[in-house]
């Protein structure tokens, strides 16, 4: 591809604790280019929180970036002061949490939190601020969005709100958005509507984004490619078709296989025996290998295994080709 | 929002009632009143002419509802110790206890707000971990320890200030200030400095945990996540939802710094309620005891009400129904 | 949102694993002790200092007949001519020195202070005690029986939450003054105090043991219990006590620091300890005479002992705050 909007080369996020140094980002690699959604999707506690928190910098202190590093549009930006992530931060990265009504500060109203952002960033009047904070809320679908501008975040339903945080974070016009499970904390009928917006927004803006969820059917449904991670490490990457249709990686082999949405013709959900080890007692070898069906001696004791192209690939010594069968 | 405060008025006025009542219990049980205004040298019939004349004979909620009512005129006995109406004696000292109240007030709510926000925004630093370790003292010294040393550095030993009593005083009619004079002015600055030490050391740690709740919170992260500056962080966002819950304590901190000027004022012959109230106890003077009583309550609940009422103003979250989140 | 908390702490919740032997969970009253508390109090030398002091003077005051080199209250020890000795200075009359001084009747300073603390542990813990237990049980009663129970319970404490604890510890003392003959008053003092500043302070043990109580009331392994037939009282006892104790005993630990406060303030105003029998308050008071003629340690000494002895005290409850609030952790 042409320059990736966000390129990540091997970043490793690690918190020392008393039990020992967690690695909950590990050596986690990729690409999103403009205009594409990557999709990042994995357990809780898999790393992908934190891989975002990692990008925009706001690792709660004493996580910390321990290697690798962080492109944004070919700048290095991991080693960066406060000061400069402060200027790339709502200005060039846009971030979506989960929970749009703690999201919001209930003191304030919308207008005045899209304003003090705007005039944050751009150079323009209180008044031009207020009118592109208009055109903001009525972009992302707030109906009679000049009645409302005046209101307060509790006055608003879920679905709403989370349309508001999503003007918010792109008020500035950024060219990265990093939306952490934007949709988990809706209604199920809102959620689509949400995605739709997100999907909407990136094309129309050339912007990337980085979505990361649990939830294999908004990815499904709204990412061009995706990223599938598993205690910190990267398990697979790739077009979301592959990913989905005839996934390489036995633990994405597992997860399509028990997921509604992404095994829609199958007769029975499958389940993936045991449990994501804990980051203080991973497996030697491959993270999967306990769990996993396809499992070999050289999978106990060798890391790091990585087979495929930059775009388009998974960590396992032994592949799941396209046509056969996982077990 | 009106139903609100309609409620808040009748809880005030129970509260209110209610301290009447162990006011009123006091005046009836304790002690004996016949025989602290008539002594030793009394007559059967001075006794009965005495007793009716108090109302004595007459049922315990007639009495109770006499006494509320005199109390509601400002009527409040005749002192057994100093056999003057307890109204005058609560007039004449009440100015001291006030302004002493309202210079510690501010000295508490001033410096202790800003040095919880410092504290709370500069956590790690050097400066904020001593202030706050001396900020522990400040809270296990008892008040009438740092009156004490106080006078000792500053009074006996480096005799700047003065040691007692409120210095000259200016009589304004009905209020008699000491604002207005040197000696004052200068009394006034060891006494408001104990008073309001505590309080400031309490706002400050309050101010200070609130501030660090706060700033975990998911909307500063999303301010933070939006690129907004350090200064716009902590003053329009962390500080102003801090000041809500911190609002309702302070508020009523300052209500009983008013009943903590006992201490201060016995340890510094500071001619207030306050010292009035200790010799009462010590000496048994009931009417006094309840007027103190009646008088402090009325100034809390007042207080209260004010306090909640502001603090549904400040959130907006509590205007629709009126009902604390 | 997943950051630090969220990572770790999942990561540490045994979700199905295969592992059989972590299926017994430890008691529930040992979880919030084992290894966290332990760890953090090891990790805080705050805290260890603090301990120490508090555990230092406790001792002191118990041992105090045993240690004190006389017994200042006992009239046939005394000597006039020893009065205000100056520290460590041998008497210019009678050539015995006194590590603290003496004060004006020749009383040992080290002494008095030594029985001091006896007073103002022993009002400082029965005060707090008496406290615990009437707010736990009213708190227990309010919120396991509800209705008018509760109702009444609740709103007394609201009136009496309006009222700073020292003005209620005051009236208390006022009226059990008028109400008790003279002779008795010395006597009695102790007691009274004991009951007043108790009185002032079972309110947040009261709140928060509700609170609790109508939180677990709901849980369903207590409506089973029910089923079974476990009578009210037991269910409370054995399992939503266990569930108030981390907050009670936070609460607890900075009531005592209150209520040692709270006590030398009372005998510090004249209407607390007794000089017949003197708390660190009153040893205060009485010293606060001698202070300004320069007679210093009458005062100091025992300011200082019941400064060590607040701040030791505040400095547990908070290092045990910390420790417990599940949300640090």
């Amino acid at each position: 591809m042409t320059r990736p909007v966000l390129e990540l080369r091997d970043l490793t996020v690690e918190i020392p604790t008393r039990r020992g140094t967690l690695r909950p980002v590990d050596r986690v690699s990729w690409a999103i280019a403009a205009g594409e959604i990557l999709g990042v999707v994995g357990e809780s506690g898999s790393g992908k929180s934190m891989t975002g928190n990692a990008v925009i910098g706001l690792l709660d202190r004493p996580a910390a970036i321990t290697g690798g590093e962080v492109l944004l549009e070919g700048e290095r930006i991991d080693r960066y002061t406060l000061r400069q992530m402060r200027g790339i931060r709502g200005k060039r990265i846009g971030m979506v949490f989960q929970d749009p009504l703690t999201s919001l500060n209930p003191l304030l109203t919308i207008g005045d939190q899209l304003v003090e952002t705007i005039t944050e960033h751009l150079d323009v009047s209180d008044r031009e601020a207020r009118a592109r904070a208009l055109q903001g809320l009525e972009e992302v679908g707030i109906p009679s969005a000049k009645n409302r501008m005046d209101a307060y975040p509790h006055e608003f339903s879920g679905g709403m709100r989370q349309r508001v945080v999503i003007a918010l974070a792109l008020c500035a016009e950024p060219t990265l958005l990093i939306a952490d499970e934007p949709t988990t904390a809706l209604d199920v009928s809102v959620q689509a509507q949400i995605t739709a917006l997100l999907k909407r927004l990136c094309r129309e803006r050339g912007m990337a984004a980085m979505l990361i969820t649990h939830d294999m059917g908004v990815i499904a449904e709204t990412a061009d490619r995706v990223a599938v991670m598993y205690a910190g490490r990267l398990a697979e990457i790739g077009p979301v078709a592959q990913i989905v249709g005839s996934p390489r990686h036995p633990y994405t082999d597992g997860l399509m296989a028990s997921t509604p949405a992404a095994s829609a013709g199958q007769e029975r959900l499958r389940q993936i025996p045991g449990a994501m080890p804990r980051l203080t007692s991973l497996p030697d070898g491959c993270a999967f290998h306990p769990r996993c069906p396809r499992v070999a001696d050289k999978c106990r004791h060798d890391p790091r295994p990585e087979v495929g192209t930059a775009d388009a690939r998974a960590a396992c010594w032994f592949p799941i080709e396209a046509g056969e069968e996982a077990a | 929002m009106l139903a609100y405060i309609l409620r808040r008025v009748f809880q005030s006025i129970i509260v209110l009632l209610v301290v009447g009542l162990v006011a009123f219990s006091m005046f009836r049980f304790v002690g004996d009143p016949i025989e602290q205004l008539l002594g030793q040298e009394r007559t059967q019939a001075d006794v009965e002419r005495l007793r009716e004349a108090l109302g004595l004979n007459d049922a315990f909620v007639i009495q109770y509802l006499n006494f509320l009512g005199r109390a509601l005129q400002g009527d409040f006995g005749i002192s057994y110790r100093q056999s003057r109406p307890v109204a005058d004696i609560i007039a004449e000292r009440l100015p001291a206890t006030l302004e002493l109240a309202l210079i510690s007030g501010m000295l508490a709510v001033g410096l202790g707000i800003a040095l919880g926000v410092f504290t709370a925004i500069r956590r790690d630093g050097v400066a904020a971990n001593i202030i706050m370790s001396t900020s522990l003292i400040g809270v296990s010294l008892p008040t009438f320890l740092i009156g004490i040393l106080l006078i000792y550095l500053f009074g006996v030993q480096l005799r700047w200030l003065p040691t007692f009593g409120r210095g000259d005083v200016v009589d304004l009619g009905w209020w008699t200030t000491g604002l207005l004079t040197e000696s004052g002015l200068k009394s006034l600055i060891l006494p408001s400095i104990t008073l309001g030490l505590y309080q400031m050391t309490l706002i400050m740690r309050l101010v200070r945990s609130e501030m660090l709740e706060v700033l975990r919170m998911d909307y500063i992260r999303f301010a933070r996540a939006r690129g907004l500056r350090a200064r716009a962080v902590n003053f329009r966002h962390a500080l102003k939802n801090t000041m809500v819950p911190v609002i309702t304590v302070t508020g009523l901190q300052l209500g009983s710094i008013i009943a903590f000027a006992i201490i201060t004022e016995t340890v510094f012959q500071w001619p207030g309620v306050g010292l009035l109230f200790i010799n009462a106890v010590q000496f048994v003077d009931i009417p006094v005891m309840a007027a103190y009583l009646m008088l402090i309550s009325v100034m809390f609940v007042l207080i209260n009400l004010v306090v909640d009422l502001l603090y549904v103003w400040v959130d907006p979250r509590l205007r629709i129904d009126g009902r604390a989140a | 949102m997943s950051d630090l908390p969220d990572a770790t702490r999942q990561s540490t919740e045994p979700m199905g694993r295969l592992e059989p032997a972590e299926t017994v969970r430890p008691s529930r009253w040992r979880s919030a002790w084992d290894g966290d508390l332990a760890y953090s109090f090891r990790r805080s030398p705050v805290a260890m200092i603090a301990a120490f002091v508090t555990v230092l003077l406790v001792l002191a005051a118990v041992c105090a007949p045993l240690i004190a080199p006389h017994d200042p209250f006992d009239p046939r020890t005394l000597n006039l001519m020893n009065g205000f000795s100056e520290p460590m200075v041998p008497n210019q009359f009678t050539g015995e020195t006194f590590w603290l001084g003496t004060d004006d009747q020749g009383r040992d300073v080290f002494s008095t202070i030594l029985y001091g603390l006896r007073i103002s542990l022993t009002v400082g813990f029965s005060a707090v005690a008496f406290a615990m237990t009437l707010g736990v049980l009213l708190g227990l009663l309010a919120g396991y029986l509800g209705g008018w129970v509760e109702t009444i319970i609740m709103r007394i404490a609201d009136v009496q939450l309006t009222f700073p604890s020292i003005l209620v510890a005051l009236l208390i003392f006022g009226v059990a003054r008028g109400v008790i003959p003279i002779e008795y008053r010395d006597q009695m003092a102790i007691w009274v105090l004991i009951i007043a500043i108790g009185l002032s302070d079972w309110v947040q043990f009261a709140r928060v043991v509700r609170g609790a109580t109508l939180v677990e009331k709901n849980r369903e392994y207590v409506q089973a219990a029910r089923l079974i037939g476990r009578s009210g009282p037991a269910i409370m006892l054995q399992h939503i006590l266990p569930n108030v104790l981390s907050p009670v005993l936070v609460i607890a630990t900075i009531s005592l620091a209150l209520a040692i406060i709270a006590e030398a303030t009372l005998s510090f105003l004249g209407v607390g300890a007794p000089p017949t029998q003197p708390s660190l308050g009153t040893l205060i008071r009485i010293g606060q005479d001698f202070l300004f003629s320069g007679k210093w340690w009458i005062l100091m000494f025992p300011a200082a002992t019941l400064l060590a002895l607040a701040l030791s005290v505040n400095l547990l409850g908070d290092w045990l705050r910390d420790a417990l609030n599940p949300k640090l952790q």
